[in-house]
């Protein structure tokens, strides 16, 4: 089975996804899900809540071993290694250096007692980086480059609002220049003029940086923003994959038409 | 004394103690599980550092205790009598006449030799408790060696006040490999463990935790290259013996702010005062 897999791995792909399944008791969570991302890359999952898409996330960032399947990714280097067959510390050197992630509540990855600025220079500590100049010029650059005033530096995340934690929390994932991020719902919980701003930022960055992402929404809009590609789940199966716009355009599948006609226009 | 072992532990806990020593002493810096005991004080007042000393005592051996540099305070003295009762071990205030040396909060000015141990007393051995909150997660830390957190607190510290204000249990790496707390001596006596002569022994009994340093191991406290550690000492000479490089305590004399600077370590300075002045 997973000599079969091997061989139907595209090979340019960064990351790739065979026969993912994987179920929480009856519950298959994921239901033999292929997927893939090529470098530079968005690829966009969408789907209603229980779908799978962010069991799907965390299956592919090495979080949670599925029952079986495989996930490969290829190295800087041009070596591919699967994800869940990686030792400990190679999988967590990834998780700080090429890898990213932007969880849905910026609290959860953001260290909220250590300043902008120490939040952002973290992952750089965390490879080793001993200059303290250095460190805080980049944190200043990034801070800059998601809109944030440099003097808000060594303020804490609490006295942040929620659309600058996002932002800040993009900063601190971007700092190390990660190859592929991982973004779970990134501009939920916000209100619309902000989520706005932040996708404008997100697309921006993206294309400038070249990095893959997977990005895991409920919200079509977002996909339709930001994604080249897209990924449509229902109950733990791929109903539909392909280009973002040919998908939601003229939807094949029934689910993704009702998905896309549920969109409300203003 | 009647009816107790010789040191007050039993000998089967004395064996399991030193086995963690010897596991403690192959992998510098490491912090070692043992079976801690209740041992006739209170948590804090050494209960960690008295069984390592318990389990390292030999009859011909020479103890020095000291408490926060002195030799005449309650911690001490106890210890110190806990120790001539329970072993009937010759003890002393001089450092060089000492063979084990039990300590908190201090190592002595005077360098330690090869035929001597130093015992520190530890309250917290995880140097990254106070910002990693699940033991589970530093121990993963520490195996994979992934100290970038600890430089996080650095950091905040030079971004606040510009300088690490780190003045006591000031964190080190030892052999390159270990973060380890020192246990809570001040920033000025970590220098002093760079390559010390004497072995280096660590007890925390409350957390039951030990863990050494061997004689001439690199220990270097933790920094950044443009900020590099330096030593921090009140900038007085020694009102008692004039000693300009000794680390100092202050002492209030009256109610009306008047204080003087003496040595903390009261053997380095008694030796350097004139016979007869104190």
């Amino acid at each position: 089975m997973s000599s079969d897999a091997r061989s139907s791995r595209s090979p340019d792909a960064l990351l790739s996804a065979r026969g993912l399944r994987l179920s929480y008791g009856r519950i298959a969570a994921l239901d033999g899900v292929d997927a893939e991302v090529f470098p530079g890359e968005v690829l966009a999952v969408v789907g209603e809540s229980g779908s799978g898409k962010t069991t799907l996330l965390q299956a592919l960032s090495g979080a949670i071993s599925p029952d079986a399947g495989t996930v490969w990714y290829r190295g800087r280097d041009g070596s591919v290694q699967d994800v869940h067959r990686m030792p400990a510390p190679a999988l967590r050197a990834l998780h700080r250096s090429d890898w990213g992630t932007v969880h849905q509540d910026p609290r959860q990855s953001l260290r909220m007692a250590v300043s902008a600025g120490g939040n952002v220079g973290e992952r750089l500590m965390a490879q080793g980086v001993q200059h303290y100049g250095g460190i805080r010029a980049a944190a200043i650059d990034w801070l800059r480059e998601v809109e944030i005033a440099a003097d808000r530096v060594d303020d804490l995340p609490r006295t942040f609002s929620g659309g600058m934690l996002q932002r800040l929390q993009i900063a601190r994932t971007l700092v190390t220049q990660p190859r592929l991020v991982f973004m779970d719902e990134p501009t939920g919980g916000l209100d619309v003029s902000v989520q706005a701003r932040l996708l404008d930022l997100i697309r921006g960055l993206v294309a400038r940086l070249g990095v893959a992402a997977v990005l895991v929404t409920h919200d079509i809009a977002v996909a339709r923003l930001l994604a080249g590609r897209i990924v449509v789940m229902r109950a733990g199966r791929v109903v539909e994959t392909g280009l973002t716009d040919q998908v939601l355009d003229d939807p094949q599948h029934p689910y993704t038409q009702l998905l896309v006609s549920s969109v409300l226009h203003a | 004394m009647n009816g107790y072992n010789f040191a007050y532990l039993d000998e089967q806990t004395k064996r399991m103690i030193r086995r963690a020593l010897l596991k403690a002493v192959a992998i510098p810096g490491h912090q070692v599980p043992f079976g801690s005991r209740e041992m006739p004080l209170p948590y804090g007042w050494g209960t960690g550092g008295i069984q390592v000393t318990a389990s390292i005592l030999g009859r011909a051996d020479v103890l020095k205790v000291i408490d926060q540099g002195a030799d005449d305070t309650t911690n001490a003295v106890s210890i110190r009598r806990f120790f001539a009762r329970t072993a009937g071990v010759a003890t002393t205030t001089r450092t060089a006449e000492a063979s084990v040396i039990q300590t908190r909060h201090r190592i002595p000015e005077v360098p330690l030799r090869e035929d001597q141990i130093i015992v520190y007393q530890v309250p917290q051995p995880e140097p990254l408790s106070k910002l990693e909150p699940s033991r589970a997660e530093t121990r993963r830390m520490h195996a994979l060696a992934e100290y970038g957190l600890m430089h996080v607190k650095l950091y905040e510290d030079i971004a606040r006040v510009g300088a690490v204000t780190i003045s006591y249990d000031y964190p080190v790496m030892v052999n390159g490999r270990h973060l380890m707390s020192p246990s809570p001596i001040p920033a000025f006596d970590t220098p002093k463990m760079d390559g010390m002569a004497a072995l280096q022994l660590f007890g925390a009994g409350r957390e039951k935790r030990i863990y050494a340093i061997p004689p001439y191991t690199a220990v270097r406290p933790l920094d950044f290259e443009d900020h590099p550690f330096r030593l921090t000492r009140a900038p007085h000479a020694c009102a008692l013996c004039g000693a300009g490089d000794s680390y100092l305590d202050e002492v209030v004399t009256d109610d009306r702010g008047g204080r003087m600077f003496v040595c903390s370590d009261t053997d380095f300075c008694a030796a350097r005062q004139p016979a007869g002045a104190a």
